[in-house]
């Protein structure tokens, strides 16, 4: 037996490969008809593959339980999403759009506040977030640039759309499994790469490379390093896979030193070398315990100095963090219009601020059918599903927005695009996914080709977090013009 | 290079050629006592002891045999010194400087990794198949080995790789000889002079040095000789004097290594010229146990030169 795209039970959704009927969209249409060539077998054998492949790779990510931490091998669904060429350029001019506003606030904020005294967004919106720096006021890092590296969640409605789902400007990550996605999916459909024309996605270390070296633009070679937090954090895998496609060294906290004349070193075998840029996947509050955190261990005493004084450049800067709050992403659209004066090209989610009364009581009273987050969170945790959750979750809910109402925003329960999944042997099912593309900045702007899909692999989920159930696919754009 | 992966490489190399070491130690060491009569008494503890690891094995067995033993020295995860933990160690030694490692080494160490663990748990520790699995284990270590030597720049990453496994190579082979030494002189053997044959045979075979030895020293195996060729053979890369000649070659490249250079130059001296050993007896036992005690002042040495942050 194959797979019969017929009896696939496509539910009520935007499905990113069928369009009805068992009938593919365009640019799937090669991938369906070759899966449907497979038997049960030799899919099983594909599968396979891709597992053994992640084996080896050791791609795996860390998930922290209570009896410790467990690295898991990195759950992955052979059929890949695919997306038409001509759509994804609209969608990188979009993101793109929105990164470069994005950094034109936050240079604001830390500088004159135009936004604010112009009356676009409300004083409190800085004044209250968790992740304004006073220690960042007045500082300019190069080319106005705070947040050089985004990743954007995007997710498609039940029209087809994209909307923004929200940005992650301060240690977003997920870009290796991207790449690694499409290593294993070579292994594993190595056929469809000769027919079909996928465009390539592996640039992008080279574009990485290339901001972080703009980052010290006087000098010819810079050394560039890659800072992570060590061996436990879940992202660790991601960190040396960096450093290792960049060939750049990762760098521990305890192997950089800030000397008197206030560079940053690190301890090499032959002494002290000097270091001008740190792509750093350490969270602000970690970075310098003389300024943040005092009992860090992850950080560098002295190292918030040293940026300040531009004796070192940091990506993402210090305080980029302050746009990705979800509070501020409910003003994202009048921020680009202010900005650059343009329509944004990717929509947001309608978002409703608890801060606002009025919003509020809506919030409250529709509190079963909405999604409510926390402004500040990241990682799924601390939401509530309003249609999945229990009277007593509302509840707490309630009281939570009320004690404190800054602090949560509510979005309507979206129609999350599903793609097809095997759930074994020959049997598709749809699942629910979304898309982070991510995006650089530097001199100039890139958008990866596609990005991570993320699937909720249970049934019926929406939840597409690695650390809670989620798995992924490899991402296609497909372009149907090109001969 | 960062002194904090400067150290890792290094155990990286240690572990690495101790895996090997071990599980060539514990096939020679099958085979050895499938050759020897009933009635002598060696036994597999010799295994522990070699390793320095009577308390480990204590405190969790009771009996000395051979299921214990070879459970202990593989598999046992209480182990520090078990062939499994080596490799764990190896691994994560690896996971966190794969920044400055060929791509695939890392590849090929998780393949090792899950084939060694599958098949222990498959049984692979009986002697009816240990054999194919422990040369499995020695044939994806040279793999390994082969793959670093000729895709790795040859460069500091490479000097300190060279320098753990040249240590942990003199080292082990200072033990199997001790342990050979220690299987004869506990015994009378005047009467049964084939079995010190047996046994030198054996040590010979457990640094692949039968060839060698045969081809340059020497068509019949004699304990004196042996002993010499593995301390103090020019061109052999598992021979005491070879390895640190090589080490001093490493050394050479690398920044700061007057002070070590001159612990290295200390230790050669010491070892040449050759003392010749006729009669093995306590005195070379002694004589061993020293050369492993400066082995490992050695390597503390390298730690500070090199690998201490501060």
């Amino acid at each position: 037996m194959s797979i019969n795209w017929k009896e696939y039970p496509l539910g009520d959704f935007y499905d990113e490969l069928i369009s009805g009927n068992g009938n593919p969209r365009v640019p799937a249409k090669r991938l369906t008809s070759y899966l449907q060539s497979l038997d049960e077998n030799e899919l099983l054998r594909r599968q396979k593959l891709a597992d053994t492949a992640i084996q080896d790779m050791g791609i795996t990510f860390t998930v922290y339980t209570e009896e410790g931490n467990i690295d898991r091998s990195w759950p992955f669904d052979i059929i890949p999403r695919v997306i038409s060429a001509k759509q994804w350029q609209t969608t990188a001019d979009g993101l793109i759009q929105r990164l470069q506003a994005l950094n034109m606030f936050i240079d604001d904020l830390y500088h004159d506040q135009k936004i604010i005294k112009d009356g676009i967004v409300p004083k409190e919106l800085f004044e209250q977030s968790k992740n304004f720096r006073k220690e960042c006021i007045g500082i300019s890092p190069p080319q106005g640039v705070w947040a050089h590296i985004c990743g954007t969640d995007l997710v498609r409605d039940k029209d087809g759309e994209f909307y923004v789902l929200e940005d992650n400007l301060r240690v977003p990550s997920g870009v290796s499994y991207m790449l690694e996605n499409r290593s294993i999916t070579k292994r594993v459909l190595p056929e469809l790469f000769e027919q079909d024309n996928i465009l390539p996605i592996d640039d992008y270390t080279d574009q990485l490379y290339k901001v972080l070296a703009s980052l010290a633009p006087n000098i010819s070679d810079p050394e560039i390093v890659v800072l992570t937090p060590g061996i436990y954090n879940s992202a660790y895998f991601e960190h040396a896979f960096l450093a290792q496609q960049m060939g750049v060294e990762l760098v521990e906290g305890s192997d950089l030193t800030v000397a008197k004349n206030g560079y940053v070193y690190m301890k090499t075998i032959g002494g002290l070398e000097r270091v001008d840029v740190i792509y750093r996947r350490i969270d602000d509050l970690f970075l310098d315990p003389k300024v943040f955190i005092k009992y860090s261990v992850l950080g560098v005493p002295g190292l918030m100095k040293a940026w300040q004084t531009g004796k070192v450049a940091l990506a993402n800067a210090p305080g980029a963090g302050v746009a990705d709050d979800k509070v501020v992403y409910a003003y994202v659209p009048q921020v680009i219009k202010y900005y650059l004066d343009q329509d944004p090209i990717i929509q947001n989610v309608e978002t409703f601020l608890c801060s606002d009364e009025k919003q509020r009581d809506y919030v409250i009273a529709n509190i079963d059918k909405l999604v409510v987050k926390p402004a500040n969170e990241s990682g799924g945790y601390g939401m509530l599903v309003g249609p999945h959750s229990t009277k007593k979750e509302q509840a707490e809910f309630v009281q939570l927005i009320k004690k404190n109402p800054r602090n949560y925003i509510a979005q309507p329960t979206l129609a999350l695009s599903t793609a097809p999944t095997l759930v074994g042997g020959d049997k598709v099912e749809p699942r629910h996914l979304d898309l982070r593309p991510f995006v650089l900045q530097g001199k100039s702007s890139y958008v990866t080709t596609g990005g991570l899909t993320r699937v909720a692999m249970r049934k019926g989920s929406l939840v597409v977090n690695s650390s809670q159930g989620g798995g992924s696919k490899d991402t296609w754009i497909v372009d149907q013009e090109a001969k | 290079m960062l002194s904090r992966v400067a150290e890792r490489i290094y155990w990286t190399g240690r572990y690495l050629q101790r895996v090997e070491s071990t599980a060539r130690l514990v096939n020679v060491y099958t085979n050895l006592l499938m050759d020897l009569p009933k009635d002598i008494d060696i036994s597999w503890y010799n295994l522990v002891t070699l390793n320095s690891a009577e308390a480990e094995y204590e405190s969790r067995y009771k009996v000395r045999d051979e299921r214990n033993v070879v459970k202990f020295t593989l598999a046992d995860d209480t182990n520090s010194g078990s062939m499994l933990v080596s490799l764990s160690m190896l691994r994560e030694n690896l996971r966190t400087t794969r920044d400055v490692m060929p791509e695939s080494a890392w590849e090929l160490i998780n393949e090792l990794m899950s084939y060694a663990t599958d098949s222990v748990k498959e049984g692979a520790l009986n002697r009816g198949k240990r054999h194919e699995f422990l040369t499995q284990v020695i044939n994806q270590c040279q793999l390994i080995q082969g793959y670093v030597a000729s895709t790795l720049s040859h460069d500091e990453v490479w000097d300190m790789w060279c320098i753990g496994r040249d240590l942990e190579r003199a080292d082990m082979t200072t033990r199997i000889l001790d342990a050979g030494a220690n299987v004869l002189f506990a015994h009378d053997y005047r009467e049964k002079s084939h079995i010190p044959l047996v046994v030198w045979g054996n040590v010979l075979r457990s640094s692949g040095a039968d060839h060698s030895y045969r081809r340059n020293v020497a068509a019949s195996v004699l304990g004196s000789k042996v002993v010499n060729f593995l301390i103090y053979d020019e061109f052999f890369p598992r021979s005491v004097n070879y390895c640190l000649h090589a080490i001093e070659q490493s050394v050479k490249r690398l920044p700061r290594g007057r002070k070590v250079m001159t612990a290295i130059k200390e230790l050669h001296f010491s070892i040449s010229p050759p003392v010749t050993f006729v009669e093995l007896d306590e005195e070379l036992s002694d004589y061993l146990n020293e050369l492993q005690l400066n082995i490992g002042k050695l390597h503390k040495i390298f730690a500070e030169t090199w690998f201490s942050l501060d």
